[in-house]
């Protein structure tokens, strides 16, 4: 349906912008090391972290916030 | 995760800086609503970087009007759901500090004094990122703004930080929080917590913003936590006018620890450190979290 | 039928009631009081089942109206004066989102100096804001507007908010009788509002008011103006479907004994009445006068008027100014139609209108010496 008054009638269609295209570093987990208390995950501002741990890149930013927090150091981050 | 909605209600996409605290604040407190929850905005950040049109990265029903009446809108949404006989949808308001503490105040004093049951979330970055670092009230003492710049004669903001918390329990509203987005379990609590109170709520969200105090992105959490273990932020409920401490950190640590990471208050000397220090013990007193 | 000796702004709370808006935001302000205290009494009593939401101010007024109707349902409010100049941000906001709103606006002039008398000032002043703009004649008018501005508003094509302008005092404040409808005849003629455009529905989400960046905005101001011109033939629509039901029509304009006139006033709201009082008697000694009566100030009625004017001398009343041009109005008519035409600025704050004005107007058209005159100033 044709939308008017500039109302947007696609949820979550932010999607489209891929914005990992931001990024000059970018996290990697070592998986052995979790311990999946998923402070990751909350804390991700783009909400792009799975409770598994597998960073959405299309999104991710590497704003470095996951590698930060982490409790155990499992994540670190590497240039692009 | 136990207790946690998995579902993402704000979608990834949006035009947030890198580190954002404003959308880690807006994501943990849609987890804690779930679904059955209309959104209303103020201008600002928050409401610029996630409906660039013909996109937007909410996935509840939202809208946006203007800075300062998000809560008269709010009021509307809640007056429509009514006469729909609809009583199950959260409507919760996120709003920045300065659409909150100054701009927004009449209208979010309006609703509150009329009991609308509307949970609103202030944001807090402590100044007008989204038009670029200016002085809100909400500014705390000794921050260097845009408009409130350290120079020669001036050592930055000369004015403490509004109490918004207080002036929101001086209103009746039965609940009212503070909250930090280092402390995510605790916001998500208190947010759970309001959507279940009948009546208003309110929860003051501080959040740290990389680009406004100028720290490393990676920092944002880290300044949260900070912010509160030197007390400069305390954690706190107020049901019904009965303040309790919800966060008590193991150990105090002097405020120029939270002061010095930040090159909003990186001119400081030892006398302003000193009054501020003066201050954050004075509050943690009154607080009841510290003797 | 129904008949009662009622102000205008008791009919206007009446067709309120018969068109059963589920939300009325409402801040006091004078002379539209007399409006939300109505509707107040109507809700007290549970003769009318909407949420009466007491607003700390008229920009929340506006602001709850945008919240409720972009929920979906249907939604009033009203206003005068300052409120409606205090409220100008979310009126721009109304119209942009394209939400059906209908308020009424006691019209009023302006600060400062303060002045809570008649003027309409204040309506002109959001003339641009997007706004279908409706003045009425009289209290009667008031209380046929209200209802066909929901139909014009609500309708999925046009989903723009309509303004049912009234001459605070003069209107509001005066009694004259006014037939009403039965409420089966207002459900019948007005049903249930259906938002098509607009609504927050947890099962179908959507974002309004978002931003749109410059590669996006003048597209969507576009169909702002689109809608807005659409909604003249709409206006006509509803005000024949209205007439042919209850006898009393209503389009853009109304043509008084302008047919063959050769001096045609054009004016707006209940000053109207005394001009047709005063063509009455001109025509019986002789003279060739009529009047123009925009009903429709937004969408301007342009079409209409080129054709209603023919080549007759103009004298243009406005009761506001657009200082160093003359009044809006006028202004309009000259973009409008090529005739010769004079502009008079009138009865600002109050001040009476005498049908010895409307006489020294149409004098002054015969005789013209400026192109905007200012009448009835003291020496």
């Amino acid at each position: 349906m044709k939308s008017i008054g500039a109302a947007v009638r696609d949820p979550g269609s932010t999607r489209r912008n891929k914005t990992g295209s931001w990024r000059t570093f970018k996290p990697v987990a070592d998986k052995e090391k979790c311990i999946g208390c998923g402070l990751c995950y909350l804390y991700c501002p783009d909400g792009c972290i799975s409770l598994e741990y597998d960073p959405d890149y299309d999104y991710c930013k590497g704003c470095g916030i996951c590698a930060e927090e982490c409790p155990v150091k499992a994540i670190t981050m590497e240039r692009e | 995760m136990k207790g946690v909605d998995e579902k993402e209600y704000l979608a990834p996409g949006h035009r947030a800086c890198a580190g954002c605290g404003a959308t880690i604040a807006a994501r943990l407190a849609l987890k804690a609503l779930g679904e059955n929850t209309i959104a209303v905005s103020a201008t600002g950040c928050l409401e610029v970087i996630t409906t660039p049109y013909p996109e937007t990265a909410w996935e509840i029903p939202w809208i946006h009007v203007a800075f300062e009446n998000a809560s008269a809108v709010a009021s509307g949404v809640e007056g429509a759901l009514k006469a729909q006989g609809i009583e199950d949808t959260n409507i919760v308001v996120f709003g920045g500090d300065g659409g909150t503490t100054d701009i927004g105040m009449q209208s979010l004093s309006g609703a509150m004094e009329r009991g609308q049951n509307i949970i609103y979330i202030c944001y807090d970055n402590e100044a007008y990122m989204n038009t670029g670092i200016q002085r809100s009230s909400s500014t705390p003492f000794g921050a260097s703004t845009t408009t409130s710049p350290a120079g020669k004669e001036s050592f930055g903001e000369d004015k403490f930080k509004k109490n918004m918390a207080a002036i929101m329990v001086a209103h009746g509203v039965p609940y009212v929080a503070t909250a930090c987005i280092s402390h995510p379990q605790d916001l998500m609590a208190k947010v759970k917590k309001a959507s279940e109170i009948p009546g208003p709520a309110y929860i003051h969200v501080l959040q740290p913003c990389a680009t406004g105090w100028g720290y490393s992105p990676e920092k944002t959490v880290k300044l949260g936590k900070l912010a509160v273990d030197t007390h400069m932020w305390v954690l706190y409920e107020a049901v019904n006018g009965k303040i309790e401490v919800t966060v008590k950190p193991s150990q105090k640590l002097p405020v120029e620890e939270y002061l010095k990471v930040q090159k909003r208050f990186r001119h400081l000397d030892e006398e302003h450190i000193g009054i501020i220090q003066n201050f954050v013990d004075g509050q943690s007193k009154q607080l009841g979290l510290s003797e | 039928m129904v008949v009662k000796v009622i102000s205008s702004a008791e009919a206007i709370s009446e067709a309120v009631k018969l068109a059963r808006p589920s939300v009325i935001p409402v801040y006091p302000i004078t002379p539209q009081t007399k409006i939300s205290e109505k509707l107040a009494d109507y809700v007290a009593d549970g003769e009318l089942d909407s949420q009466y939401i007491r607003v700390e101010s008229e920009h929340s007024a506006m602001s709850a109206a945008i919240g409720a109707s972009g929920a979906g349902v249907r939604v009033f409010t009203a206003t005068s004066s300052q409120g409606l100049a205090y409220m100008h941000e979310p009126v721009f906001a109304a119209a942009g989102m394209r939400l059906p709103i209908v308020m009424a606006n006691a019209n009023r002039a302006l600060s400062a100096p303060i002045n809570i008398w008649n003027d309409q000032q204040d309506s002109i002043s959001e003339r641009d804001s997007g706004w279908i703009q409706l003045f009425c004649e009289t209290g009667q008018e008031a209380f046929d507007t209200v209802l066909q501005a929901y139909k014009i508003a609500e309708n999925p094509e046009i989903c723009v908010p309509v303004m049912v302008c009234v001459d605070g005092f003069i209107l509001t404040h005066t009694v004259d009788p006014v037939e009403l409808i039965s409420q089966e005849e207002a459900n019948e003629f007005l049903p249930p509002f259906t938002p098509v455009n607009a609504y927050l529905r947890t099962d179908d989400p959507m974002s309004l008011g978002t931003l749109a960046d410059p590669g996006h905005y003048l597209e969507i101001r576009y169909d702002l103006e689109k809608a807005v011109n659409a909604s003249k033939e709409l206006i006509e629509e509803v005000g024949k479907e209205y007439g042919d039901k209850f006898g009393r029509y209503y389009g853009l304009i109304e043509e008084y004994k302008s047919e063959d006139a050769e001096i045609i006033l054009i004016a707006m709201g209940s000053i109207c009445g005394t001009i047709k009082d005063v063509i009455d008697e001109q025509r019986e000694a002789g003279k060739k006068v009529g009047l123009i009566r925009i009903r429709s100030y937004r969408p301007f009625p342009k079409e209409a008027l080129k054709e209603a004017v023919k080549d007759a001398r103009l004298a243009v009343l406005d009761k506001d100014i657009s200082f160093s041009v003359g009044g809006a109005l006028f202004s309009d008519v000259r973009s409008s139609v090529n005739n010769e035409s004079y502009g008079f600025v009138i009865g600002l704050g109050g001040r009476d209108i005498t049908p010895d004005n409307i006489e020294e107007i149409i004098a002054k058209t015969e005789n013209p010496t400026n192109d905007v005159e200012w009448i009835g100033l003291r020496e």
